[in-house]
């Protein structure tokens, strides 16, 4: 447990670095160590799945983001702190403890750690092997008993990169035009 | 985009048959051991982006080219959806319509299996989709 708090520090101090700092390749390369220490948190917790899912997926966002940032030239950003962000600070550290107040008051009405809310889960865990017959339950959930919500997931990712290879081959294509006219 | 040094481009060569076999047997594990569709199509793009990176654009859009990844996304995709629709013929949407086999096996969980694999092939299709899309464009566009 102790590790766990330690880990969830390290991620604290690592997206307010994230945000901080003024060099975008540091900034990048924080987030990165954020989502290895999420990983972590989850083979503690218990979940290898979201563990191999959540290490895959941020090395090839770093890939990406890394390739991003040492391809632009103004890579730190200026940035003074002046009257009136001071002001915007103060009242947003004044809603958050608002937040917290009211949050730890919820709290104490939620369920324990590890106990889940629905019933359905329950049934999930009884019968989900007896039933599916497949071994690592999480998949059997994903792809058996829940597969329509899997289904819009898949269908999120593919309108969402169809629209951005759309978009973004489109800007190269026309200046590739506008470049053959000029020639 | 050049490729990289020949140290990068020797170890790519040693290193991408096993990234890619292990991916295969993270998504066709799946309803058995941790992992699934999308970790294992997330290692598969992994792999094509290494081969990107490391052979540089031209080399790697002659092996994967952008009409192919965006037929095998469409193929993933229009697999999974025939897999739920096929279910139909066991009444309902998504019936798992497959003999269960006996479980801990490779041949069990129903359509479990075949959904990891179009999943696998959909999402490793998409990442190096939207990784050309990102990287590639914009490099030839400044040019």
């Amino acid at each position: 447990m102790i590790l766990l708090y330690g880990l969830l520090a390290f991620m604290i101090i690592g997206a307010i670095i994230a945000i901080e700092t003024k060099d975008l390749l540091s900034s990048v390369i924080s987030v990165g160590a954020m989502g290895l220490a999420l990983s972590i948190i989850f083979l503690i917790l218990g979940a290898p799945d979201l563990a191999i899912v959540q290490v895959v997926v941020e090395v090839v966002a770093l890939i990406m983001l890394l390739r991003l940032v040492v391809e632009r030239e103004d890579v730190t950003i200026a940035h003074r702190y002046r009257y009136g962000e001071v002001f915007s600070t103060a009242v947003g550290l004044v809603f958050f403890g608002i937040f917290i107040v009211f949050a730890s008051l919820a709290y104490r009405g939620m369920p324990e750690f590890g106990n889940p809310v629905f019933r359905v889960s329950e049934m999930y865990i009884r019968d989900g092997f007896s039933v599916s017959r497949a071994a690592n339950l999480v998949t059997a959930i994903l792809l058996d008993f829940r597969a329509y919500d899997t289904l819009g997931e898949a269908t999120v990712i593919f309108v969402s990169i169809v629209g951005a290879l759309v978009i973004l081959r489109k800007k190269g294509r026309i200046s590739d035009e506008r470049d053959d006219t000029d020639r | 985009m050049n490729g990289m040094t020949l140290i990068v481009k020797t170890i790519t060569r040693l290193v991408l048959g096993f990234i890619i076999v292990f991916a295969a047997n993270i998504v066709l594990y799946g309803h058995i051991t941790p992992g699934g569709g999308f970790a294992g199509g997330v290692m598969l793009a992994c792999a094509i982006i290494l081969l990107i990176l490391a052979f540089g654009k031209k080399t790697a859009l002659d092996i994967v080219g952008e009409k192919a990844l965006s037929a095998w996304d469409s193929i993933g995709a229009l697999g999974f959806l025939s897999i739920a629709l096929i279910g139909f013929s066991g009444g309902f949407f998504f019936t798992n319509f497959i003999m269960r086999g006996t479980p801990l096996r490779l041949i069990s969980g129903g359509t479990v299996m075949w959904s990891n694999i179009a999943i696998g092939i959909k999402v490793s299709a998409c990442l190096v989709a939207v990784f050309i899309a990102l990287v590639m464009f914009r490099l030839e566009h400044k040019r």
